[in-house]
């Protein structure tokens, strides 16, 4: 692979994500004027304050990138404060992609070129870059009241301290404000269109289509025509300046990347899972009602379903988190698709109304999109420590389906296969994702509609019982589903509750035997839940050690497993996106490996189900750091593993 | 049958006359014999017909405690829910099904403590739901802990010494939280019980109907003097729309020159001065001093009746406008053009 960066391993393909043709594809073609060398992949990290719009930046250049045709992934990492103490480390906000002419499967360990805004910024993610990272800073704002705030005791600009790295000092104050200076801005206004400068710069190294952008600042400020006209002045003088300061040499181009045939688009995790919801409904025919109270990092998803009335979308913004989820109940009671989004607090406190639905087994999803836990934890971090809560929450045997998508874009998958459990047995469903599928991005294959499964709600019409009677907890013989009666149909005026009910006539029972069969038929629905079974990726057959994991940890799992094999490993990968109940087959597959590792970021909640249901020796792999794993860090232990296996067997 | 009632206008009507019987199911009444709970269920029942709706769109939704039973008694649909959250379900319920009455019964633990978040909450949202709210004073179904309407120092189970709680005037707590509709009855007293509930189906929006309600076993009598023939009627003020409030042989309801009301003798000198009940008023500062009219220790001068009624958007209406008027301006919800946005590429 060529990268960027000459002198480092750690981006030299130990992640497991260069490509494999990729020496051939590379090279220096020439053009008049600067020379440009072409790579296969680069991966880019932007930082400043909170303030300094590099969300905004980040999403821009995922744009462009996108719009370009490079595979991508992107990793947002931002403080809970909206607005943190302007220059202080806490207050760093940064967004990094990784694109590339080929399949790519994570942001990207470590960054090839680093944007830093300031001072803190560049502190905060320097011990990220491998020696020979590029840095671009933004020099004007590297005084000494700003460096003396984060620490700096001499100014890293000049005290040799960055000699091992190629650094680029632009004025990007200055050289913004000198471009806005007939804008008639305000000094304070003209200096906010910093963070385009910067746009500009890097789409000119990196040859972006910049249409898109341009578009896109006249439409966010159309009702402030001179910013929009300020934010696309600053970008072009950016471009502009990479294209004649000879700081900047090269350029840099990135084929796109050739990926199966179909239309794309980029999405994030939180974007394909409301896109999923209003599939769902259309596909069930069933009314949306979205009950939610505002949480990070699921809020989004209520701001997206909001915008889509026109689809017969109802979004309640509720009192708290067990009004959001009554709400649904009580939608999904009436008949529609009832979907509560939430995080981990959230989840705790909907936990007595989802073991309510599971005693009125009635449809109804339960997102969490997962973050650092416990209590407030880390609200803007990824983790997925809440698979046991998922699992076990609940008072009493209150068995939940549990469905986790693997990358942001699955997150479109995942809502309709949740929705098609919850509808076809009655049963509220978790909807596992995290907060790094949540705000990450990747290309997306846009589905034809037709192509996506239908869900038949198949809700009960008339009576069920020979003397014209109905029962509500009369059960489907394969699904031990009950039917669904909604008000409105007469003749099955019916009541249900929480407190115990009698098999069939769903009347109130306290009776042993009944509670016993009850408690037990409800587990048995939904361990006879249909899920796929478990598809094993072992190339040669002869693997002795399995990778098992579930969620997010796909990509940096399979990147690892992709540079293991490169370096003639021989390991198999399985990803579990139903987990409760697991694929039939599961057991047989880990029974099949003389060594499973499952690395998780928590402390071994799925290693812990394992072991429990399969009585075998799954090993964790935990970290719990916030972020997602990197996978050459996942590569080393693996390939620690594989090697101890090899020394025991042979 | 009586004209369509204006908040079920959107609710099918029955197609031949109901009666009371229509709306009792097979299952056994299990309340303790000489609760106030099985006089405010007959009442409910006999009135029930009186709406002209089919049955099959009259929904009871319920949460926790002895009045929460009350579900599984009316032959409509019915939902026993959990403590305290029976609003919040049954706004789900309303807001996305205008076609159904949805009925609310609750008491005063469950409304006032565990659930006061969403009892407050559907109130300022004014949900076409109907609540009735039965207030004992004391945990029933717990066996006899002082609840939030308990009088201070109580002596229950779980205060030997006596509560130290102010209570909460539900009342109060209504106009407070915005109520448009504030009504109190009395289990005892069926025809004022079935006018207030008349009221309260008429009424668009939220209406929060507290019931006086005895429990004959952990707090007996509590509302004795309400019902006494030797002493209610120098008890209870009976509110009747533009009407002079009188009371008793020869007592009225007046406004002082605070503003606040007072009860005095009416004499020929001051009849003209007396309080006429409107409503409909829209300040709701009236309405709040009639719910403190009452003396806390003696309950002498209870206003029953509707004491607030006034019109203000109703939620579930105004979520289907949106729906209806994002049709219009965006047109009907295109899958296919959602999911490709407005940024795509095509790879061959």
């Amino acid at each position: 692979m060529t990268s960027q960066v000459d002198q480092s391993a750690a981006v030299d393909g130990s992640d497991g994500e260069g490509g494999p043709e990729s020496a051939a594809r590379s090279g220096t073609s020439g053009r008049p004027g600067k020379p440009i060398r072409r790579l296969d992949r680069v991966i880019i990290r932007f930082a400043g304050d909170s303030g300094d719009g590099m969300q905004l930046t980040g999403d821009r250049f995922t744009s462009e990138t996108a719009a370009f045709g490079n595979d991508l992934s992107t990793l947002p990492n931002f403080p809970a404060e909206i607005r943190a103490p302007a220059g202080t480390l806490p207050g760093v906000s940064s967004f990094q992609l990784h694109f590339a002419d080929h399949d790519i499967l994570t942001p990207g360990d470590a960054p090839n070129v680093l944007v830093a805004m300031n001072p803190a910024a560049l502190k905060a993610n320097l011990a990220d870059l491998p020696r020979g990272a590029e840095i671009i800073v933004d020099t004007d704002e590297f005084t000494k009241r700003a460096l003396a705030k984060v620490g700096y005791a001499a100014d890293p600009l000049g005290d040799g301290s960055l000699d091992a790295y190629r650094l680029h000092r632009v004025p990007l104050t200055t050289l913004t404000l000198e471009a806005l200076k007939d804008s008639g801005l305000a000094r304070k206004d003209a200096e906010r269109a910093k963070n385009m400068f910067a746009l500009g710069l890097l789409s000119w190294m990196y040859h972006r289509p910049t249409h898109g952008t341009e578009t896109f600042l006249r439409r966010k400020f159309a009702k402030k025509p001179a910013i929009a006209e300020a934010n696309i002045t600053a970008f072009r003088a950016g471009w502009n300046f990479g294209e004649t300061t000879e700081d900047f040499a090269v350029s840099y181009e990135i084929p796109p990347a050739r990926l199966p045939a179909g239309t794309y688009r980029n999405i994030s995790g939180n974007l394909a899972l409301s896109y999923g919801l209003i599939a769902a409904s259309r596909r069930s025919g069933l009314p949306l009602f979205l009950g939610s109270y505002p949480i990070t990092p699921a809020s989004d998803i209520l701001h997206e379903l909001s915008r889509h009335k026109n689809f017969g979308v109802r979004t309640f913004q509720a009192e708290d988190e067990i009004a959001g989820i009554g709400a649904a109940l009580g939608a999904a009671f009436g008949g529609a698709l009832g979907v509560t989004t939430t995080s981990g607090p959230g989840v705790a406190l909907k936990s007595e109304t989802i073991g309510l639905a599971v005693s009125l087994e009635l449809p109804l999803l339960v997102v969490d999109i997962q973050r650092g836990g416990p209590s407030t934890g880390l609200p803007t971090k990824t983790e997925q420590a809440d698979l046991l809560q998922a699992m076990f929450g609940r008072n009493g045997e209150a068995p939940v389906p549990i469905v986790a998508p693997a990358t942001p874009a699955e997150c479109f998958d995942a809502a309709l296969e949740a929705a098609r459990i919850a509808i076809t047995y009655r049963t509220p469903v978790m909807l596992l994702s995290d907060g790094y599928l949540a705000n990450g991005s990747e290309p997306w294959r846009i589905p034809e509609t037709d192509e996506l499964p239908t869900i038949e709600p198949d809700f009960a019409t008339g009576p069920n019982r020979e003397d014209g009677g109905f029962w509500p907890y009369k059960r489907d013989p394969q699904t031990l589903a009950r039917p669904w009666a909604v008000p409105g149909t007469a003749g099955l005026e019916h009541r249900i509750g929480g407190i115990e009910k009698q098999d069939g006539t769903g009347n109130i029972s306290y009776d042993p035997a009944n509670h016993d069969f009850m408690v037990r038929t409800r587990q048995a629905k939904i361990d006879g839940v249909t899920v796929p079974d478990l598809e094993v990726d072992d190339l040669t057959g002869d693997a002795r050690l399995l990778v098992l994991g579930w969620g997010s940890t796909y990509g940096p799992i399979t990147a690892a497993v992709r540079r293991l094999r490169a370096d003639g490993h021989r390991i198999a990968q399985a990803h579990l996106r139903n987990l409760n109940p697991f694929p039939a087959n599961l057991g047989a597959v880990l029974a099949s490996y003389e060594r499973v590792i499952v690395p998780e970021m928590n402390l071994g909640q799925l290693a812990l189900l394992l072991r429990a249901k399969y009585l075998v020796d799954a090993q964790s792999y935990n970290q719990v750091r916030g972020l997602p794993f990197k996978a050459a860090q996942l590569a080393d232990v693996l390939s620690a593993a594989i090697g101890t296996l090899e020394g025991d067997g042979q | 049958m009586t004209e369509a009632f204006r908040s079920l206008h959107l609710v099918p009507k029955a197609e031949s006359p109901q009666s009371a019987k229509d709306f009792k199911t097979d299952q056994e009444v299990r309340w303790c014999p000489g609760c106030g709970d099985y006089a405010i269920l007959a009442a409910v029942q006999a009135f029930m017909p009186e709406l002209g709706i089919r049955r099959e769109n009259t929904v009871f939704i319920s949460g926790i405690g002895c009045s929460s039973r009350f579900p599984y008694y009316m032959n409509t649909y019915g939902m026993h829910s959990i403590h305290g959250r029976a609003p919040a379900i049954a706004t789900g319920l309303a807001a996305s099904r205008p076609d159904l009455s949805v009925w609310v019964v609750t008491g005063d633990g469950d409304a006032l403590s565990i659930g006061g978040n969403h009892l407050i909450h559907a109130l300022r949202r004014n949900v076409n739901l109907k609540i009735l709210l039965f207030n004992n004073r004391i945990y029933g179904l717990t066996k006899g802990q002082y609840s939030p309407t308990s009088e201070l120092g109580k002596i229950t189970k779980s205060t030997p010494m006596g509560s130290l709680d102010a209570p909460f005037n539900p009342l109060s707590l209504a106009v407070g939280a915005e109520a448009t509709f504030v009504a109190r009855t009395i289990d005892s007293d069926r025809q004022h019980l079935q006018s207030v509930l008349r009221a309260a189906a008429e009424h668009e929006g939220t209406a929060l109907v507290e019931i006086y309600q005895n429990c004959n076993i952990f707090n007996d009598g509590a509302f004795e003097v309400l019902k006494e023939p030797a002493t209610r009627d120098e008890a209870l003020v009976r509110l009747e729309q533009g009407r002079p409030v009188r009371f008793g042989a020869d007592r009225g309801v007046f406004r002082g020159p605070d503003g606040d009301l007072y009860v005095d003798h009416v004499t020929e000198a001051n009849e003209a001065q007396l309080l006429v009940h409107d409503a409909h008023r829209p300040s709701p500062a009236t309405a709040f001093a009639l719910t403190r009219l009452a003396d806390a220790d003696t309950l002498h001068h209870t206003p029953i009746g509707v004491l607030r009624d006034v019109h203000r958007p109703v939620y579930d209406t105004l979520m289907a406008e949106q729906l209806t008027r994002a049709t219009t301006e965006q047109g009907a919800g295109d899958l296919a053009a959602l999911l490709h946005g407005s940024d795509t590429w095509t790879v061959a």
